[in-house]
């Protein structure tokens, strides 16, 4: 490439745009073959009907849309949806209200508090696996596990079935959402809150204004942005909740399929070499997903989110 | 800066708001490292140990928990240490080198398709990889690669959240003179992304080798449908078979054992580098 210096003028030549292509072309490579291809394929699949019964194969034969018809005929996705949806939103109130209060705490500077050891403990759940994290709590919540020991040591007659339960299975995976994804917010709210123009709340300080109104009327619209994108990342990453689940309740879902979610109803499927099926399922799932990750895109693109969390 | 309106009503009112907040915050970090503790307490107590009930002390079964966890014959634990070491290494280095490159193609030349591929990375960067693991798998099976780490491995060249995270890494600190410079010294580009580029993205390959390793290391979903044979397997899917076979007539001394040995190495390594981590948190502001 050296032979193109005599072209070389005070705008890039025209030569080098070749090297855009070859360092690209990688990343696009990889993807079509693992993501795209797949996905495509993932579609094609499901207007087919494949399935074992035992060792007799069924298929693949071309049905059109009775995978996507069963699935709704069977009614089992509804339910699953409801469940993702009510233990995300069990965990995510909790996390956005304790994030935006903590948010609020750190960047007051007039508090002076030691705000770096508390974000490095809040937000390391995040990093910890989800599964050991969730037979963690199978194990300190299983009926003559330490949780059970402590409740009766304090005078319980006998032990809480946490898992026989269905308010304290949710409530569990709920719990573990909220302990993984709380500080990760956290720093997110944080960052937004500190692109925030000091001049702005001073001046509302000088007029008296009280340190709740600011919040309510600077702080919380300034940080919309933030707060839609964290709510959409959120519901993006409920959607996709499998680990935790899967692993406390041993892939059933107990009781009674009640905190079962639908990654879990495709993970079955996909086990079971239920091809169509899962099939559907997967369109599905994409299209919830994709309508999300739209949102997300155009946050993003119009630059509303970026370096420093928060772009004006 | 409101030090001359200060009363003492005032600084009273900031302590009191002070004091508050601690509690507040001690307790979260209460309710965030308990469990953690108990694991840690646990995994040094043998299975009668744990099964008479909870102690706030250690024991002294680590040793035995340890040698009784790597002696058994149902789980692989040694492999399973080790295959997902060298499975989470391949995607740090994989994840973060081949993005740098993308990321690099984007920001460094003019060319027609450049805004294209730009948007269509920012398209799919939120979309989750289990709605296409159907196809997925079938193709590996095509490819006859199932129950292999190729699967687990070569796709991460393709790691849209990395990319788009150096993109903006670049767009504050990497000046497309340094490159132009680099040319005008006669190196060829690929010489200058290796020597001079690499260098000056360095803080960011950091903290994305470390979200790279770690998503890998704690994958679960994936190689639970693509490894099969015990030698194969990964930590997450031997806690899965954990969790399945019959729980209470396991040795708990193990059970927590395992547990442990998943959570501490990350979290120790974590406890080092925390600011550096969180400082990147905040500065990608976009995390898968």
């Amino acid at each position: 490439m050296a032979s193109k210096s005599e072209t070389f003028r005070k705008h890039k030549s025209v030569s080098y745009a070749k090297w855009g292509y070859i360092f690209i072309t990688p990343f696009f490579l990889t993807y079509c073959i693992f993501s795209l291809i797949p996905l495509v394929s993932t579609f094609y699949n499901s207007f087919f009907e494949n399935y074992r019964v035992g060792l007799e194969q069924i298929g693949p034969k071309f049905i059109g849309f009775e995978n996507y018809l069963e699935v709704f005929r069977q009614g089992d996705i509804i339910k699953y949806f409801y469940n993702t949806v009510f233990i995300w939103l069990v965990g995510f109130i909790p996390q956005i209200i304790i994030s935006l209060l903590l948010a609020v705490l750190f960047t007051d500077l007039s508090l002076k508090l030691r705000t770096s050891v508390f974000k490095s403990i809040i937000y390391m759940p995040n990093l910890i696996m989800a599964s050991a994290f969730s037979m963690l709590f199978f194990a300190l919540f299983s009926d003559n596990g330490p949780v059970n020991n402590m409740l009766v040591s304090m005078g319980m007659k006998e032990g809480y079935r946490f898992f026989a339960n269905v308010g304290s299975t949710r409530g569990l995976i709920a719990l573990m959402n909220f302990l993984m994804w709380f500080g990760n917010t956290t720093i997110l709210l944080m960052a937004g809150i500190m692109g925030i123009d000091t001049s702005i709340i001073e001046s509302a300080q000088m007029d008296g204004a009280s340190s709740p109104r600011i919040f309510r009327k600077i702080t919380l619209p300034l940080i919309r942005p933030i707060l839609v994108y964290v709510l959409i990342t959120s519901m993006i990453g409920g959607i996709q909740m499998f680990d935790v689940p899967q692993i406390l309740t041993n892939g059933k879902g107990n009781p009674d399929r009640t905190s079962m979610t639908l990654i879990m109803y495709l993970n079955k499927h996909l086990y079971s070499k239920n091809f169509g099926m899962a099939g559907a399922v997967s369109v599905l799932l994409f299209i919830i997903t994709a309508i999300l990750s739209g949102c997300v895109f155009l946050m993003v693109y119009r630059g509303k989110i970026g370096t420093g969390g928060l772009k004006k | 800066m409101s030090a001359d309106f200060m009363n003492a009503s005032a600084k009273t009112s900031v302590i009191i708001k002070r004091v508050l907040a601690y509690v507040f915050l001690i307790i979260l970090i209460f309710i965030c490292l308990f469990p953690f503790y108990i694991l840690m307490i646990n995994s040094t107590r043998s299975h009668p140990d744990i099964q008479k009930g909870f102690s706030f002390l250690p024991g002294r079964s680590l040793i035995f928990n340890i040698r009784n966890l790597m002696s058994n014959d149902q789980l692989p634990v040694v492999r399973g240490i080790l295959n997902s070491l060298f499975i989470s290494s391949c995607v740090a280095v994989l994840s973060t080198y081949f993005s740098g490159m993308t990321a690099f193609g984007i920001h460094a030349y003019r060319f027609r398709l450049r805004k294209a591929a730009y948007l269509f990375i920012l398209l799919i960067m939120m979309v989750p990889t289990q709605v296409s693991a159907l196809g997925f798998i079938r193709l590996m099976s095509d490819f006859k690669l199932m129950d292999t780490f190729i699967p687990l491995i070569i796709p991460s060249i393709a790691a849209p959240i990395v990319v788009f995270f150096m993109k903006q890494y670049m767009e504050s600190s990497l000046p497309v003179e340094i490159v132009e410079a680099s040319r005008i010294d006669g190196a060829n580009e690929f010489y200058t992304f290796n020597r001079i580029v690499i260098p000056i993205l360095k803080p960011a390959i950091a903290v994305q080798a470390i979200f790279s390793f770690v998503s890998s290391w704690n994958n679960y979903f994936l190689p639970a449908l693509i490894i099969e044979s015990p030698r194969r397997k990964t930590l997450p899917i031997l806690i899965a078979q954990l969790r399945s076979a019959d729980f209470l007539k396991f040795d708990l001394g193990q059970v927590y054992m395992l547990i442990a040995i998943s959570i501490f190495p990350v979290m120790i390594v974590y406890f080092f580098l925390s600011k550096f981590i969180v400082r990147g948190v905040a500065l990608g502001s976009v995390k898968g």
